[in-house]
């Protein structure tokens, strides 16, 4: 009798499994396709899209507006740095310019603001410089920390006399993407936060190339592509809209990746 | 909702087999039927934003040219899962699978597992951070509302006869065998399904969280502790992945179990509350 249950328990168990199996794979293919036009709609964009807002607006308010990023020490380093997105702008400006070793190179600060700029790689060097060794966190999940040094954004922004109409700093960059110029954008309090930097310098060299020579942005807390590379110029404007295509960035504007990318 | 209406199943006059009694108050069933949904949306599009780096490392960085502890890849034909020195040949699954056009798809998770199936990061990120909102939320005042109404100390909490070593042993060889509780003594959780729902809601769930907060620099700045708690966000990344993972696999004994157990009973008590205890065995036999 026992041993006839156990039979009777393993006819149903292999019976129920198949029956789970196709049932599960049938649902979840059914529920995936299901969220993926939900997803595609424009309300369904439009719902996920407030996922973006609730995380600025916590985050904005939860954390101390000046919290820093962690800083790390000299040992806790990448051995090695690895470079991303554009390695070599494909101007031909750009490559006139390094092969001057950016001797005439000028970074142009303007827009919003009281006194423009036109700032070359000297003056930059001379300006108050801060180090710090950070986290590059990738949007596609890998991280690598460096050693960063520049000029702090908000000095730049002083001695521009940036006006108080100004909501965002946009970043104007050498490099390109099928001849659509790279560009980045941030609010005023990421602008105006002691670690975000226009650093000259990785690891206590120069800028190289591929890491965004000679300038590029570090902008802290949010992500890696925030962080514009071989940025020649910028800019304070009060909205973002008639910047590319008006959603403050280049992957913001071609694929949709989120403005604020603190998470 | 009011604590004090929830018929507590202790409290009914001896009930038994056969028995229609008040199961699964509305708040556990409600807060399944979002994270039902919510799970299957998080798991989905977090394995697409595993495919952007289909990568896993320990420490405080790890990039490509940091020794890995998994990956999944594909060199164009053949796909594998490597986990340290083991390579498990996965062609046609991960690594590399048909995709959404027919065409090989070099890709780690299939596209019939993933939130978009086409490789879209930016779409699943859209989803996993808005959906995570979906299960943080409800999450937090579930937990709260569980202790308030004593649903954690009186139904989840073992006592401490369930929790000798003989007991759980029992357990476990009557759920081997199949043999689940009936008549009156299936009006209570088992031990192990103690274990494993008070392991999800309290161990599982607030790990997630913590260790998908711990991938965002904004949350770092705010939260410094977390990369003490995770010893950084390369490790935070794995032990999401690995959280992830025994997720599904409570998913699917939970599914196996409602299956076995009787689905139609226990669906039903899932959604309206009320469940037909089991016959008494000697009963059942008849």
């Amino acid at each position: 009798m026992n041993g006839n249950r156990i039979n009777i328990s393993q006819r149903r168990l292999h019976f129920t499994r198949r029956k789970l199996l196709i049932g599960g794979s049938v649902t979840s293919g059914l529920l995936l396709t299901g969220c993926e036009k939900i997803g595609g709609s424009a309300t369904g964009t439009s719902i996920l899209d407030t996922g973006e807002k609730l995380t600025y607006n916590v985050q904005r308010s939860l954390s101390s507006r000046m919290a820093l990023a962690p800083e790390f020490r000299p040992d806790q380093m990448s051995p090695r740095f690895r470079s991303n997105g554009n390695t070599m702008p494909a101007s031909a400006d750009y490559a006139t310019q390094l092969a001057q070793n950016f001797v005439n190179w000028v970074l142009r600060v303007d827009g919003l603001v009281d006194t423009p700029l036109d700032l070359s790689l000297a003056d930059l060097r001379e300006m108050p410089t801060r180090s710090q060794i950070t986290a590059h966190n990738c949007v596609e999940g890998w991280t690598a920390i460096a050693k960063w040094t520049g000029v702090p954004l908000s000095f730049i922004l002083q001695r521009a006399n940036v006006r108080s109409s100004a909501k965002y700093i946009v970043f104007h960059c050498a490099d390109d993407f099928g001849g659509t110029a790279y560009y980045e954008s941030i609010d005023m309090l990421d602008a105006f936060h002691p670690q975000t930097i226009l650093a000259w310098g990785i690891n206590d060299q120069p800028l190289p190339v591929k890491n965004g020579a000679p300038l590029r942005l570090r902008v802290e807390r949010q992500l890696g592509y925030k962080q514009a590379k071989y940025v020649m110029r910028v800019e304070a404007v009060d909205s973002l809209k008639s910047i590319g295509q008006g959603k403050g960035g280049f992957w913001e504007d071609d694929i949709d990746y989120e403005w604020y990318a603190g998470i | 909702m009011n604590v004090s209406t929830e018929p507590n199943a202790e409290r009914s006059a001896n009930p038994m087999g056969g028995d229609l009694v008040k199961r699964h108050r509305l708040s556990t069933r409600l807060w399944h039927w979002l994270n039902a949904f919510t799970i299957f949306t998080m798991i989905g599009s977090g394995l697409m934003i595993f495919n952007a780096h289909p990568h896993l490392y320990w420490g405080q960085y790890g990039a490509n040219y940091d020794g890995s502890w998994l990956d999944i890849g594909s060199d164009g034909t053949h796909g594998w899962v490597r986990i340290g020195p083991l390579t498990i040949p996965t062609t046609g699954v991960f690594g590399i699978s048909t995709g959404t056009d027919g065409m090989p798809d070099a890709h780690a998770f299939p596209h019939w597992i993933t939130l978009p199936g086409d490789y879209d990061l930016a779409k699943a990120r859209r989803w996993h951070l808005f959906f995570a909102w979906v299960l943080m939320v409800p999450w937090l005042l579930y937990f709260i509302w569980s202790l308030l109404n004593r649903h954690l100390s009186r139904d989840l909490a073992p006592t401490r006869a369930e929790l000798a070593p003989k007991h759980i042993l029992q357990d476990i060889a009557d759920h081997a065998r199949l043999r689940f509780p009936t008549g009156a003594a299936a009006l209570h959780h088992n031990i192990l399904q103690k274990i494993s729902y008070l392991g999800v809601i309290c161990g599982l769930i607030p790990l997630m969280i913590l260790s998908g907060l711990t991938l965002s620099p904004g949350w770092v700045a705010a939260w410094p502790w977390l990369y003490t708690l995770f010893g950084g966000r390369a490790s935070a990344r794995s032990i999401h992945f690995i959280g992830m993972s025994l997720i599904v696999a409570f998913i699917l004994i939970h599914l196996i179990m409602v299956v076995l157990a009787g689905p139609f009973n226990e669906i039903r008590s899932m959604i309206t509350g009320k469940f037909r205890l089991p016959k008494e065995r000697g009963e059942q036999q008849t």
